[in-house]
């Protein structure tokens, strides 16, 4: 029963919600509605169990000194900080949680994506060489449409964008459109394999 | 002479990255300095997004949902803003939600910035900020069947039933259409596949330049009205709009980092091929 039960209710649950998204009776969609609810709440209490899990792995890796410790330490005391005094003084603006949102935070993490754009340069110099018909056609492309879609791109050739947006509309937008149809099938015949208990992986233990 | 041309192609060809690393700083610095404005046309997806909002009567509610952070706070920031900015020019009420935790305090900065301070607008009345909840597709369902029961109250802590611009508002149907302003997952992809093919609303995406390729096909569709593709996207909507925003002032510093990189690619094949290409490389 210990592996039945699981699978009964994630059949159960599985083929109402399916059968919600096609029968819009106020019944079913009540029933939704309060499962989603619950979901909601239950989602919510991750945050709690991330938090834990962070500062158990943390707490770990100071007190054996591993491998950069000391920063660990930072991380878990910016963690605390913050928490403190959005639960304390609450998140609003003019509070020291918004100040060291907009004057720590979005600082830190805009730079970390800033690099990308050097990174992106760098490897761009190395993976565009054209070594065959194939990485030929890449870079050429990667070109036009880099070229393309900034304004300088207007001021070399007029058509420059038009070909841009042709690239983007046509080959482009066939290509995705197909991953994303065998991307979509892979989800159906994954997700039937779930429902019928085929897929047992998220049970855990086999 | 042969030699040292050959030293430099070898140079070349295997360039230092921090030397790669200058020219892009200095070809983003500088730019921004020294502003060029090049001009630029405006493409069919932002014409989309543009039209669909102008189209919009007076005093219509509209969803914008701030799904981002810092990280693509520079794309996607001048977006949020011109959205707000031509929403609230058209008198349009907007409710504003989040699904990434990060957004609310961005979301909210902005609707300050170009709410309160530019329009003079009065929250509650013109507009609100249901603020983050977690849950992502689920979120997005349950508000499909209730609004108010999702978001009971606003970032302020407000009941939503109190609210006057929330009145009448119960699900999706009772909005004209929904704005997106998407950094990744959840964003624009769970929107479309969980709202407007399910519910059949209007929706807008505006996206970082990496993820708006995988979402040309849904215009193409008709199933995203409009869509605004990073910060050249923000720069045509901004023109639309006709404001001088940050989106069309950083114009200038990513036509320059472009040409640097298109620069170094050649400089990179010639260097390549005058060192025999792969030919010599699999002799030695």
């Amino acid at each position: 029963m210990r592996r039945e039960v699981p699978l009964l209710i994630c059949f159960l649950a599985g083929v109402f919600f399916i059968m919600s998204y096609f029968v819009p009776h106020y019944r079913v969609t009540n029933i939704s509605q309060m499962a989603n609810q619950w979901a909601i709440i239950v989602i919510a209490f991750a945050y709690v169990l991330g938090v834990a899990n962070i500062a158990r792995i943390n707490f770990h890796i100071i007190q054996k000194k591993d491998k950069d410790w000391a920063y660990k330490i930072i991380l878990v005391s910016g963690l605390v900080f913050m928490v403190l005094l959005g639960i304390g003084w609450g998140i609003k603006e003019g509070t020291v949680f918004y100040w060291f949102f907009y004057n720590a935070y979005y600082p830190m993490q805009a730079t970390m994506f800033s690099l990308l754009a050097f990174f992106i340069a760098s490897a761009a110099f190395r993976a565009f060489r054209v070594r065959t018909w194939e990485s030929a056609l890449l870079a050429v492309t990667a070109v036009l449409v880099m070229v393309g879609r900034v304004p300088i791109g207007e001021h070399i050739w007029k058509s420059f964008p038009d070909l841009t947006e042709w690239i983007m509309n046509v080959p482009q937008l066939a290509a995705k459109r197909a991953i994303m149809i065998g991307a979509a099938l892979g989800a159906i015949s994954t997700g039937l394999k779930v429902l019928t208990g085929l897929e047992r992986t998220y049970l855990g233990g086999e | 002479m042969k030699d040292t041309l050959i030293k430099i192609f070898k140079a070349l060809d295997t360039l230092d990255r921090r030397i790669i690393f200058v020219f892009i700083a200095l070809a983003v610095i500088i730019p921004l300095e020294f502003p060029v404005n090049f001009d630029f046309s405006v493409t069919a997806p932002v014409k989309g997004f543009y039209d669909t909002i102008d189209s919009l009567p007076s005093g219509s509610k509209v969803l914008v949902s701030c799904d981002y952070d810092p990280g693509s706070m520079p794309e996607l920031y001048p977006m949020n803003l011109s959205v707000l900015q031509q929403l609230f020019k058209k008198n349009i009420k907007v409710i504003c939600t989040q699904l990434w935790p990060a957004g609310s305090p961005i979301a909210e900065r902005a609707l300050n910035q170009v709410g309160i301070e530019e329009y003079h607008k009065k929250y509650g009345e013109d507009f609100v900020n249901l603020g983050f909840k977690e849950g992502r597709e689920v979120v997005m369902v349950s508000m499909g069947n209730s609004i108010p029961q999702t978001f009971p109250r606003d970032y302020h802590g407000n009941k939503v039933e109190e609210i006057p611009v929330m009145h009448g508002v119960t699900n999706f149907k009772d909005l004209a259409m929904i704005i997106n302003i998407s950094g990744g997952m959840p964003g624009t992809k769970e929107w479309v596949l969980q709202v407007q093919s399910r519910f059949h609303i209007r929706l807008a995406s505006g996206c970082t330049a990496v993820s708006a390729p995988e979402f040309y096909p849904y215009f193409q569709s008709g199933q995203l009205v409009g869509l605004l593709g990073g910060m050249k996207g923000a720069a045509e909507y901004e023109k639309l709009v006709g404001v001088q925003g940050l989106g069309r002032r950083g114009m200038d510093a990513q036509s320059v980092s472009h040409l640097v990189v298109f620069l170094f690619i050649i400089v990179g094949n010639i260097a390549y091929f005058a060192l025999g290409g792969k030919k010599k490389r699999l002799k030695v």
